[in-house]
Parts: C-alpha cells; sequence; structure tokens
C-alpha cells in the first residue's frame, strides 16, 4: 500500500463522522523505485491531504521515515524539481506491507498484510 | 454480429500472451502497435475460492484490447477495477497500456480476501503493479477518489440466483447476482458514476439478462452515453461489454436524453451505437 492509497481510505463503518485520516502504524516497509512523472504529482497535488501525507511519512518506521517533506505545502511549490522528487518518493516508491491503519474516532483497526489493507466490514458496522 | 470476430477466442488464450483481435487489425490504431501483451494464463495466481478467468473475463479483455488505442489517446491517470478476482483484467490492462501509457495507476478492489491476495500475486508474476484494496466495492476509498478515477472496469457478479446468494463469503460473490443479476450491478453504478472523472469512462460485463437497455437508459439518465463494445455468446451465456462515458464531457456541457456519442471528438462510427439498441426496445420507454 502507497501512502497515494492511504490518504485516499477513509474508515468506512457506519456512523463514523471524523474517520479521517487513519493513523498509520506501519510494521513492514518496502521501497521500490517508480516512474518519476511531473504530471501525475502536479494533478494529484490538489487532491492530497498534505497533512495526512506527512504524518504517514514521518510515522514510517525509522529507516523508511520521511522528515524531508515540508509541514504546509502550496501549489507554487510544484514548479520545484527538488520538491517533486521527495513528494514523489514519499506518495509512490513506500510501500507498507505490514501493518495496519486505525481509525481517529474509534479506535477501529484495519489490518495491513502482503500490502493490502482490508477494508472490510463486519454485519454491525455496515 | 461482426463484433462476435473474435470468437475463436478464448481457449487459444492461454497458449500465448500476445493476440490481435480483428477489432484491432481492422481499426486505426494510429502510432500504436497492433499486437499487445496481456497476462500469461499460466501466471494468473489461483486459489480454491477464487473465480478463475472465464469467458467473461476473456470478453473483458478482449473489449479492452479492441479499445486499447482510444484508452491509449484518452490518456488516463487512474484506473480502477471492481471485483479483481483472480487479478487477469486489471493485469492484461496494465500490460496493454504499458508501453504507449506507462504512467497510469491503477487501483484494484474486491471484497473476497482470497481474491485480493490472488490478484497480487498475479500483477507480481506480470511485473506490473496496481494498489490492491480488500473492500467492497470501492467502501472507504470512495469519498476521497471521487471524480479522481478515468477509466473504471468491472465484471459484476451478473448471474440471476436467488437472493440469499448475494455477497455470500468466497466465490459465490464472483458471481452471485441475484434477482436478474442486478442486485451488485445496481449498487455499483452509483458508485462508479462518484468515482469517475469528467472524462471517465467505464467498462462493464453485462448479460442480456440483466436488462442492458434499462441499465443504460438509467446512466442516460445520469448523463452518461453508452454503447456496446464487443458481444459473444457462449454455451452458456449472451455476453455483452457495454462503454460508458459522460455526455458532452469533451465539450465541458451536461447533455442529457442524447445517445450515441456524437458530442464527443472521438469516431464512435467503427461501434456499434446503442442508440440503434436503444430504439428497437424502447417501445414502452
Amino acid at each position: 500500500m502507497r501512502l497515494l492509497t492511504h490518504n485516499m481510505l477513509a474508515c468506512n463503518v457506519k456512523g463514523v463522522v471524523n474517520g479521517y485520516p487513519l493513523r498509520l502504524e506501519a510494521e513492514v516497509v518496502a521501497e521500490r523505485p517508480a516512474d518519476f512523472n511531473a504530471d501525475f504529482l502536479r494533478h494529484i497535488f490538489a487532491r492530497i491531504d498534505w497533512k495526512a501525507f506527512v504524518g504517514a511519512a514521518r510515522s514510517l518506521p525509522e529507516e523508511h521515515a520521511v522528515a524531508d517533506l515540508p509541514e504546509d505545502a502550496e501549489p507554487s511549490m510544484l514548479a520545484s524539481e527538488d520538491f517533486l522528487r521527495r513528494f514523489h518518493h514519499a506518495l509512490l516508491e513506500l510501500h507498507v506491507e505490514k501493518g495496519a491503519l486505525v481509525c481517529p474516532e474509534t479506535g477501529r483497526r484495519f489490518a495491513i498484510d502482503k500490502g493490502i489493507p482490508n477494508m472490510l466490514l463486519n454485519e454491525d458496522e455496515v | 454480429m461482426s463484433a462476435n470476430q473474435t470468437v475463436d477466442f478464448p481457449m487459444n488464450s492461454s497458449l500465448s500472451s500476445v493476440r490481435t483481435t480483428d477489432k484491432e487489425k481492422s481499426d486505426t490504431q494510429g502510432p500504436y502497435k497492433a499486437t499487445s501483451s496481456i497476462a500469461q494464463i499460466q501466471l494468473v495466481n489461483s486459489h480454491l475460492e477464487v473465480y478463475d478467468p472465464s469467458d467473461d473475463s476473456f470478453v473483458l479483455v478482449d473489449a479492452l484490447l479492441a479499445d486499447r488505442a482510444r484508452l491509449i489517446e484518452h490518456q488516463p491517470k487512474i484506473c480502477l477495477e471492481v471485483g479483481c478476482g483472480s487479478g487477469y483484467v486489471i493485469t492484461s490492462l496494465a500490460l496493454m497500456l504499458q508501453e504507449e501509457a506507462p504512467r497510469i495507476h491503477y487501483f484494484a478492489t474486491d471484497i473476497n480476501l482470497h481474491a485480493v491476495a490472488t490478484t497480487r500475486g498475479t500483477l507480481e508474476a506480470h511485473g506490473v503493479h496496481a494498489e490492491v484494496v480488500a473492500t467492497d466495492i470501492a467502501s472507504g476509498l470512495q469519498r476521497r477518489l471521487a471524480g479522481l478515477v478515468d477509466v473504471i472496469v468491472v465484471n459484476p457478479p451478473y448471474v440471476p440466483t436467488p437472493e440469499e446468494e448475494v455477497a455470500c463469503e468466497g466465490i459465490t460473490a464472483s458471481w452471485a447476482g441475484g434477482e436478474n443479476g442486478r442486485r451488485v450491478i445496481d449498487r455499483i453504478l452509483p458508485v462508479a458514476d462518484e468515482l469517475l472523472s469528467e472524462r471517465g469512462w467505464l467498462y462493464m460485463v453485462i448479460l442480456a439478462e440483466n436488462n442492458p437497455l434499462e441499465i443504460c437508459r438509467r446512466m442516460g439518465e445520469k448523463g452518461y452515453g453508452s454503447k456496446i463494445v464487443l458481444q459473444r455468446s457462449t454455451q452458456e451465456e449472451r455476453l455483452q461489454v457495454i462503454k460508458f462515458w459522460r455526455e458532452g464531457a469533451a465539450a465541458g456541457l451536461p447533455r442529457e436524453g442524447s445517445r450515441g456519442g456524437s458530442s464527443t471528438s472521438e469516431s464512435w462510427l467503427s461501434h456499434f451505437p446503442l442508440f440503434s439498441f436503444l430504439r428497437k426496445g424502447e417501445n414502452g420507454g
């Protein structure tokens, strides 16, 4: 699961109001190079919740934690190649293979196994 | 119908990962090569509780192949498969577009935990990537991903079954469609509408028994044009792959009530506009 996907996921349990962002508890992270595509980064930037993104990137286990992303980001930064590279790496090259996503409102845990978040709900949660 | 020209598949398809459909041979492919890779059957992972690639999977992949040049020109940024099963379709889509459109981001969902694991294995075996999420349709992704998906592909559980079989555990969920096979289809359509970008396309496998006319009429009310990309009769089923697109998206103007795609800059002439198809059955509508 990339941080892109983390950024798009919210708690889907019925009745939950503040189910975003899910707190990321990453146990195993893999790094895999991805094609750099500035156009996509500029396109998706407007839809990224930056606070959630930076929070997740910094929360990764020490050897993968991303510390060089700015606290706040604005569209003018997209002109910087250096910024785009860092954005690209954190968004698309880090894969959470094992861990959990935790709902900020209820504490409901969604397991991540083999890189796949499990958002399936129990009958009483639908 | 001439749309059935590829009927000598799918049995041969397991022998080769490269095929050229008649559609591709006859269509103008512009600068794109006429053949392309799709998933190799021997590399598709399998599991007792996961639906193996079958006629309906093959017809969807063949429809995507037939539309490949348009997909490349469409330049989607994000593609999603709902109900990815073995991973055969999403892997094939990624493979057939990877050379000319290498920067697409793929997502795939399935309600069956065995299926998502199988999909990941199939993707890896072919060296392509999709973000795989275990969920019901797009639950959990739907709100934040709304309006961002340029292409959705779905081979839904379309088989008419008793209601109690719908969304059962395991492999049953891959085919059990309840009354008229529409129970899950009717839940997917509004989600697709929410997820699709302004220029979004939806490809869906539908059975004649699912009442495609009514599905197209309903999507038409939401502003979608529709047409049959491919239809194929097997011994058991009459399958169609229907493509839906937001009418008037190219001009930025919502258009209601018209079908046939005349407002887009693309040529639909080589296809079978659903308009004529609808006219036949729309006596009471």
